[in-house]
């Protein structure tokens, strides 16, 4: 027989017991553990272009738009090269025709509805490409944005866009202070770069990874010291685009230039 | 193959492939009607708020308007819409760190307010006419879809007794006053939408959901004063042509008279309003000017170069100077005070226009500008949708709800027609 | 509450049930709050494999390409060229040679000219690359008339 003393002191050891394995699974969470960055331990996917090494080729557009079947000829495309030219009167002269996919084949900058504009080779001081893609921010504020769910950031960081959801507002382009965003012309939703998430999860690199023969792009697992992008971005000096929005961007750049848009 | 946006959007140096004008006239319309439906609501809530007598006939009128243009709100953003057809999924699986998710939501509360309210407003003359529309024999086929409406707008309820009247009563005040808030939260949370989107330079103010609301009450009163003057006038003619009591006023003096009271009145209001908001929208550009961020560069070309017509001539001089100087002018006459609403209610179109579309018109480059060309003849259900077609339709269909209504709650003097 | 004035109220409970109701059968089952929390992971947990299974279009292996194409491969491997993926020339290879047989080669000036249109940008990668003004240069001849693109040194002229 026990007393009633007993009773609630067994009860609470019990109790006690029971909350134990509870709190101590909290603790050990993995997931919990690398909340920093997000996801499983291991795995964040992260790109780094090198804009010294880029020719302005634009064979990485050309890969993208075959290779995620965005249209040849729609004007817009996931990943695009932008030129700048910086000439002695310290104006800033910028273009990125057909998002580059068929390169820099003049030395004419493209203004739009205001025509060509020619540069001379004496008045240039600097001038560079860069490339564009999806910063795949760290707080993507179009996924942030999306009223419905369609646009959300996957375990290992990539932001993709769920096409049987998208209700087509347009709120998320409106979002993206990086322009990377646009309507699809053939599914008419929201269209973005995916990091190539059906080929990188297969252990391919992206197709515009894959088609750069100078090697200016590069992706790899920032979570993996010893992965030779993760390397560079921790031993080399980086610059990552319009950090003022407090998006966290993970595509990091080497050569980047005050001028850079 | 044609993007979205690219039929409509001229780009001049520095432009991101991407870049077009994804939010076109559809959204100008939008909180420009959303706008008008909270206004409208305001304005019928001060009277039954804070008694404001001499709104009374104004105050039912403006809530039965507000209700025809609450649904309304909704069709440019179904119409803007790529995939109209899941428009349902912001019920479904809303994202509320989204300011759009929100919107099903509040924008649901807020037509749950003002149907209710008209309905207690209306409750006696609905239980009226099931009744005796009951007791009629041999019913027309209209009369007999009458009867079936007002029988199921009776909710069951058919003590009309003094103490429940009274009751109705109570309860239009308790809803008119949760109205407000919440009209004014409608309708701050569209400026929400805009203000919030940091990615966007002219948008991105806290300053953005309170200008809404002000311009919104602004526009809302304008749209209520010319609405007002075309039925009281349409009523001024019936009752020269025919003394018959179609009309609660007599004779045309009669109705005159009440006219422009109740016109004298709004406009004060109306007036009072404007003036908050102009200070507000003054503030940010002041403000805007003098704190001169990294983006000042690029707005200022918009604002004081690129959109100077559209902002200084279109909206502040002949959208709000104007219509002030007309409304200020001692002897406010009907027809002075119809021009000066027409004036307003351009002003606040305006303003939307220059918020939504100049938004748009400088590339995140901030060295680039895009133009918007709204598609006046359409080519295509696109060009038909964000072009003047689809201005046109969404413009139009608040006054077709208006006369469906009125078929149903009739707007004015209502307690003497009914038997 | 037996009062009228609690009518529209029930009206609005009865929509709200209504609405919770659709929702049960038009959301999909994995639809929720996923490992990127509710503000960027809410979502239909299918939709990344939907994702994951689109099709793969290039292999930019240019060792994939070596057993049936040595000749060129070999060439080409000595050269400034060899950086090149044959895939950016001869497009991409997806089951080839089952799906398509035959892959269809890109020879006009423009692909050449997207690095060898002189642009001598400073500070750029463009500036080492030879380059050409294709209206000076024998325009309106294909390039591979003269050079060979799997031998492009001037010794490998034809």
């Amino acid at each position: 027989m026990i007393t009633r003393r007993q009773f609630l002191a067994n009860t609470a050891k019990g109790l006690a017991g029971l909350a134990l394995p509870a709190a101590a699974f909290e603790i050990i969470d993995p997931k919990k553990l690398f909340a920093d960055k997000g996801g499983k331990p291991g795995l964040r996917w992260a790109f780094l272009v090198d804009t010294y090494k880029c020719v302005g080729c634009g064979l990485c557009v050309k890969a993208c738009k075959i290779e995620n079947e965005v249209p040849y000829d729609a004007k817009v495309s996931r990943t695009w090269v932008e030129r700048y030219v910086i000439t002695k009167d310290g104006k800033l002269h910028a273009d990125s025709p057909m998002a580059a996919r068929d390169g820099f084949t003049t030395s004419k900058i493209d203004l739009g509805d205001r025509g060509f504009e020619d540069i001379k080779a004496e008045d240039i001081t600097k001038a560079f490409f860069v490339p564009k893609l999806c910063n795949q921010c760290e707080k993507p504020p179009c996924a942030q944005v999306c009223p419905v769910g369609a646009t959300y950031q996957t375990e290992d960081g990539v932001v993709l866009v769920d096409r049987t959801w998208c209700i087509g507002c347009g709120y998320c382009i409106m979002a993206c202070p990086y322009g990377v965003r646009f309507f699809h012309p053939v599914y008419h939703v929201a269209e973005k770069c995916t990091f190539c998430y059906h080929r990188i999860k297969k252990g391919l690199k992206t197709a515009c990874v894959g088609a750069c023969p100078f090697g200016a792009r590069m992706i790899g697992n920032i979570k993996d010291p010893d992965d030779p992008v993760t390397k560079i971005i921790r031993t080399q000096r980086v610059g990552v685009l319009k950090s003022e929005y407090g998006t966290e961007p993970q595509v990091y750049y080497i050569g980047l230039d005050e001028e850079v848009r | 193959m044609h993007v979205h946006g690219e039929l409509w959007t001229l780009k001049e140096f520095f432009v991101l492939p991407n870049e077009y004008i994804y939010w076109s006239v559809q959204i100008v319309m939008y909180p420009f009607m959303t706008g008008l439906v909270a206004g409208a609501f305001v304005l019928s809530s001060l009277y039954h708020v804070f008694g404001i007598k001499q709104l009374k006939d104004m105050a039912r009128f403006a809530l039965v308007f507000s209700f025809a243009l609450l649904p309304v709100a909704m069709v440019p953003l179904q119409m803007h819409l790529q995939q109209p057809q899941r428009g349902i999924e912001v019920f479904m699986t809303p994202h509320f760190t989204s300011a759009i998710a929100a919107f099903g939501i509040v924008f649901s509360t807020y037509g749950a307010i003002v149907a209710s309210e008209i309905w207690f407003v209306y409750r006696k003359y609905i239980v009226e006419m099931a009744l005796s529309l009951r007791k009629k024999m041999d019913k027309t086929l209209s009369e007999k879809v009458l009867h079936l409406v007002y029988t199921v707008l009776t909710l069951g309820a058919y003590d009309i007794s003094e103490e429940a009247l009274h009751k109705d009563e109570k309860a239009v005040k308790v809803l008119a006053g949760i109205g407000i808030p919440v009209a004014c939260f409608l309708h701050g949370y569209a400026g929400f939408i805009f203000g919030s989107v940091k990615a966007n330079a002219l948008w991105m103010t806290p300053l953005m959901p309170v200008i809404f609301i002000m311009s919104a009450v602004v526009s809302g009163i304008a749209l209520c004063i010319l609405t007002y003057t075309i039925t009281m006038e349409i009523k001024k003619f019936r009752a020269t042509r025919s003394k018959s009591s179609y009309a609660l006023y007599q004779s045309k003096e009669e109705i005159k008279g009440v006219e422009l009271h109740e016109i004298r009145m709004t406009s004060k209001y109306l007036v009072f309003f404007m003036i908050f908001a102009i200070s507000l929208e003054l503030l940010d550009l002041i403000f805007r000017g003098y704190t001169a961020v990294k983006t000042w560069d690029i707005l200022r070309s918009v604002i004081y170069g690129r959109d100077f017509t559209d902002i200084f001539v279109l909206q502040y001089g002949v959208g709000n100077l104007l219509p002030f100087i007309l409304f200020l002018i001692p002897g406010l006459t009907v027809r002075r005070s119809a021009v000066a609403s027409i004036l307003v209610l351009f002003g606040v179109f305006m303003m939307r226009w220059n918020v939504v579309i100049g938004g748009q018109s400088f590339s995140l480059t901030f060295d680039g500008y895009m133009h918007y060309v709204m598609p006046i003849i359409p080519t295509s259900i696109e060009t038909f949708k964000e072009g003047l077609g689809g201005v046109l339709t969404v413009a139009a269909l608040p006054f077709i709800l208006f006369w469906i209504l009125s078929k149903i709650f009739p707007v004015f003097g209502f307690e003497k027609t009914a038997h | 509450m037996k009062s009228h004035v609690w009518r529209p109220l029930y009206v609005v409970v009865a929509l709200v049930i209504l609405i919770l109701a659709v929702r049960m059968f038009y959301v999909p089952k994995d639809f929720g709050i996923w490992e990127r929390g509710y503000m960027y992971g809410f979502h239909r947990k299918g939709s990344e494999n939907d994702w994951k299974a689109f099709k793969v279009k290039y292999k930019f292996d240019n060792e994939d390409c070596k057993d049936c194409h040595s000749d060129k491969y070999e060439s080409i491997i000595k050269t400034p060229h060899a950086i090149i993926k044959c895939e950016n020339c001869h497009g991409p290879e997806l089951d080839h040679p089952n799906d398509p047989p035959k892959l269809t080669v890109d020879k006009r000036r423009e692909l050449c000219l997207r690095c060898h249109y002189q642009l001598p940008y400073p500070t750029s990668g463009r500036a080492n690359i030879m380059g050409i003004d294709p209206e000076k240069h024998n325009p309106g001849v294909e390039c591979v008339m003269c050079h060979n693109p799997h031998n492009p040194t001037l010794e490998g002229l034809k």
